[in-house]
């Protein structure tokens, strides 16, 4: 349905896998020669029982937290979780079976069998026969995330002593509390399709977080301050910091890497500075919206609606629908944004979540326009989408969270191309009279078809007649997908463009959980409706 | 070996398991489900499936060093292999001070969470009860996409100290939105059962049927504070948060809506209308849960606001030895006590007021006030003088349950809910409000 609300902070993140010791998330994966023998197998027994269609992912997902609160170490935890998935198309119909620590072409065969078996049954019920968009094979191929330093490989005790190391310095610098986390993911994973593509990749995530909180003894107020991290499709490397990845300005954000002790630093320091902050006057502001802000909304009130599969009403039970229609998009002019606005998605982005060689079908992945001067031009759509849009090919994202999860469209890396013309941040500024500068997520909604929405964020500021005048607080604002686009009114150039996203983007029933990016510079939006969220109870 | 375990099978693996130990303290919580789904949408079936999941964590400690590891094989070499694993976790992980230690033997109280009704149900019959709600939205020539996920299965643990329990369970949700060809009209219900022989999915589909059709020509009402009846399924997304946020270590510190300048907080003050009362009972028949907590302490019935005084809050074993307190386990259930009248009664009792089925995409604004956004969804409607007049278009909220029940003007009778957020199953009333505070209207249908 969209993000999800659980608190990332959670000592324990169950659903992960069988938790397993350090060491075994090192031991190589199984040999890719094994897994074409296994996938083989299956894709032979099902087109033997009649599956005019086939593929087989075999998946080893590996996970490591690092929780700690204060000087304490709450939890350390790893996860593995290995199997294979056999999805078939026979009579027309999906059909889909799974199988926990196959490592035998006979069970693995079973397994395409079932498949096939669950197709032929379901295919009683159903009224038009899957149709799926062409698709060459490229032999054996293989795909790895371009990292630096596996985060698998460093040892717990540097990981450790880093979080450690984050929580003294934010209780150094005025908090009163402090839980920092350090998320690691490693997704091997092998698809072999009866198109004949067999692709081996290796993913590599990482999220390092924290959240840190000041309180007014007095007023018994409290503040939080929660990280500028983005979560990276990176490896250890995106803790080491480059200066020139470093954005300073009214405080300091991050590109291609993360100085964490240095955030948290500027955070507890925020946690206090917020708690005496002006709590702000409801009304019109022009928003200057930070990238580390910027990307949740893009997410919500771009990402989502582009999903075919929403547009056509699969998710109509669960994530809703969306506003972004067919018809919208046939008639060649819906002014989704001001001119100024172009949405690219994107699934070979270097360093983000999103970035594969092969989705979850075997598709090559690509980039292609959603949104082109303004103009809705396009959907994201897999396979068995792809003819309802009129397009030749899937785009190439699909994806599920599992071996033991039936693979559908997600979203790929929805990014707000940067300015074509000049423009750094502070001149943005210089122009705004009565404007809002927001750094960093907050909290965030969205309407069932993605028309109203709110947001918040980690940091306001003032700005008055070209200056930053102060800090604000309370500051939430609430528009219109196509309204806000629309009151677009500048785009800093790609020297402020940044990633931001999430680890946690939910969609299906079962819930499927998927990783993606928003990229953007610095944006401003004129004349928004914000209001003040102080209440007393 | 079967997935679900008998209580003298899965006490037999739990010993087998415990035998392997050699470390100060150990201890094993066991658990095995199996459930089956459909989907569909576009009054079609899109997916549909089976899972069986089992699972053995175990926690080994030596002094204040503790190590956990899970396994879901459960051959000897496997089992051994989990409790080593666990030992060397243990022997390189630093000391946790807030480790308290296991508990020996508890008492617990009776109660029944498994029918076999739900366990036994076929994938046939699964498909009847789906097939029963698509022939009604085909015929009517409306669209339903729906949900239907039924699961049996158990939880078992045991330790070191000789503490044994055992739980098994059943349940059902249904959950269908039910939306007009022509995408003006919508509507929503939901329904969670341990006992799958009372869902009714027919009777469902009509009631999100009927408010589909009503709802379809919507009329746009101003935003601004109004008062509404939240049904029940709305009431629960709300209601969810209030439940979640009873943690004592939090109001200890000062980062609670109960937490109250100098570290004190607002336990035995009056923070609601005296009518509200909101508890915890594992044995409640229409909400039965598990009579122990995931450590092996006993789950009891316990009054969380007793008629709107904040009576206690949840204080796990490490910080309730450093307060001295009792420790309260987070609870596996929560029920709201209510009134005698019903939802008709209460629109018939009401001069001006919005009716909601359904509230949308809940989240925090404000944690120190409980303040939450979100949206009305499929099936929002507009009463004068104790009648429905016609739908209205959706609204965005921000409100906190706590000003909200403050607020309160009627409670009605309780039902089994399914929060559309967390997927938990409560006891809820439908209450009115008064002043709720509806902030901008919605395009979304």
């Amino acid at each position: 349905m969209g993000l999800s609300a659980a608190g990332i902070l959670l000592p324990t993140i169950p659903g992960l896998g069988r938790s397993v010791d350090p060491g075994v998330l090192l031991e190589a994966g199984m040999d890719v020669a094994v897994k074409k023998r296994l996938a083989d197998a299956a894709l032979n027994a099902a087109k033997a029982k009649g599956a005019t269609y086939t593929d087989v992912r075999i998946g080893r997902y590996l996970n490591q937290f690092v929780v700690t609160r204060e000087d304490k170490v709450q939890n350390i935890a790893n996860t593995e979780s290995y199997g294979v998935g056999v999805r078939v198309i026979a009579n027309g119909c999906w059909g889909f079976a799974a199988l926990v620590d196959a490592k035998n072409e006979a069970d693995v065969a079973r397994a395409a069998e079932e498949a096939v078996a669950i197709a032929k049954a379901n295919s009683r019920l159903i009224k038009q026969p899957v149709q799926l968009a062409p698709q060459q094979g490229y032999g054996e191929v293989s795909w790895k995330a371009p990292i630096k330093q596996n985060a698998f490989e460093v040892p717990i005790k540097e990981k450790v002593d880093l979080l450690l190391g984050v929580n003294a310095a934010a209780m150094k610098n005025g908090a009163n509390y402090v839980n920092s986390v350090l998320f690691m993911v490693n997704e091997q994973k092998y698809i072999a399709t009866s198109d004949g593509t067999y692709a081996d990749q290796d993913i590599h995530r990482i999220w390092p977080i924290f959240n840190v909180t000041c309180i007014d003894p007095k007023s018994g107020k409290f503040e939080t301050r929660n990280a500028l991290s983005a979560p990276s499709g990176m490896g250890y490397d995106y803790l080491q910091v480059n200066p020139a990845d470093k954005v300073t300005g009214v405080t300091t954000r991050y590109n291609k890497g993360y100085d964490m002790l240095e955030d948290v630093t500027a955070a507890a320091q925020q946690a206090k500075q917020k708690l005496s902050a002006k709590s702000v006057e409801a009304g019109k502001y022009d928003l200057v919206l930070d990238p580390s802000h910027l990307w949740l909304t893009i997410h919500e009130s771009v990402g989502h609606p582009l999903e075919l599969d929403r547009v056509l009403g699969y998710e109509a039970n669960f994530a809703g629908t969306s506003f972004a229609t067919l018809d919208k998009w046939q008639s060649k002019n819906f002014q989704y944004g001001s001119k100024l606005v172009n949405f690219v998605a994107d699934k070979q982005q270097v360093g983000s979540l999103g970035a594969v060689g092969y989705d979850d079908e075997g598709v090559k992945t690509k980039q292609w326009d959603l949104v082109r001067d303004g103009i809705l031009v396009n959907y994201q759509a897999i396979r068995d989408q792809a003819a309802i849009i009129g397009e030749k090919a899937s785009h190439g994202c699909c994806y599920a969270d599992s071996w033991s999860t039936v693979q559908f469209q997600r979203m790929p890396n929805v990014s707000l191309s940067a300015g074509k013309t000049p423009l750094s941040v502070a001149d943005m500024i210089k122009d705004v009279k009565k404007g809002i500068y927001i750094v960093g997520d907050g909290s965030f909604s969205i309407d069932q078809q993605r028309y109203n929405f709110q947001f918040g964020g980690q940091l306001f500021y003032e700005i008055k007649d070209g200056q930053i005048a102060g800090m604000l607080k309370d500051v939430a604002y609430q528009s219109n997908t196509q309204e806000f686009w629309n009151s677009c009114a500048a785009i800093c150039d790609e020297r402020d463009y940044r990633l931001g996203g999430s680890f946690f983007d939910g969609k299906g029933q079962p819930s499927q959980s998927s990783a993606v990016s928003h990229g953007s510079a610095t944006t401003r939006f004129n004349g928004v409706n914000v209001i003040n969220t102080a209440r007393k109870i | 070996m079967a997935t679900i375990l008998t209580e003298a099978e899965a006490r037999a693996l739990l010993q087998k398991v415990l035998n392997y130990s050699k470390a100060d303290e150990c201890e094993v919580n066991l658990s095995g489900d199996i459930s089956g789904n459909i989907r569909y949408a576009r009054n079609e079936v899109s997916t549909s499936g089976a899972k069986t999941n089992q699972n053995l964590v175990v926690q080994s400690a030596y002094g204040k060093k503790v190590g956990t590891a899970t396994i879901d094989e459960f051959d000897d070499a496997s089992l051994e292999k989990v409790v080593r694993r666990s030992e060397e976790l243990a022997k390189l992980a630093p000391e946790n001070p807030e480790y308290v230690g296991i508990l020996g033997p508890q008492t617990y109280l009776k109660s029944n969470g498994y029918f076999a009704s739900t366990a036994n149900l076929t994938p046939d019959a699964r498909a009847a009860a789906v097939a029963k709600s698509l022939e009604l939205t085909r015929a009517a020539n409306l669209t339903g996409a729906g949900f239907m996920e039924d699961s049996h299965g158990y939880q078992a643990m045991m330790n070191s100290k000789g503490l044994f329990a055992y739980y098994p369970s059943t349940n059902v949700n249904f959950s269908l939105t039910v939306r007009t060809a022509d995408g003006k009209g919508s509507g929503y219900v939901a329904r969670g059962y341990s006992d799958v022989s009372k869902l009714d999915t027919a009777a469902a589909t009509r009631i999100a049927m009927q408010k589909a059709a009503a709802s379809a020509s919507a009329k746009a009402l101003e935003p601004g504070k109004y008062t509404v009846i939240l049904e029940p399924t709305a009431a629960a997304v709300l209601m969810e948060n209030v439940f979640f946020n009873m943690d004592a270590r939090s109001a200890d510190e000062g980062r609670s809506f109960l937490s109250k300048p100098g570290g004190k907080t607002k336990l035995g003050e009056k923070l609601m209308d005296p009518r509200v009362t909101i508890y915890s009972d594992p044995t409640n028949p229409d909400l039965p849960a598990s009579p122990w907590a995931g450590d092996g302490q006993a789950q009891k019935k316990i009054t969380w606001i007793d008629k709107g005084v904040v009576t206690n809050m949840f204080y796990s074993r490490y910080w309730a030895q450093k307060q001295g307190k009792t420790p309260v386990p987070f609870p596996n259930n929560a029920i709201m006590a209510g009134g005698t009248a019903s939802l008709e009664d209460m629109i018939k009792g009401t001069q001006r007021g919005i009716l909601v089925t359904k509230l949308w995409y809940i989240r925090p604004v404000d944690p120190q006030t409980l303040l939450y956004t979100g949206l009305t969804r499929d099936g929002t409607f507009y009463i004068e003088n104790g009648k429905i007049k016609h739908a209205v278009k959706n609204f965005r909220f921000n409100e906190s349950p706590v000003i909200m029940l403050n607020n309160l003007e009627v409670l009605g009778k309780p039902e089994r809910v399914v929060s559309t957020e967390s997927q938990g199953n409560y006891l809820i009333p439908p209450m009115k409000i008064r002043e709720f505070t509806f902030s901008s209207l919605s395009d979304a249908v």
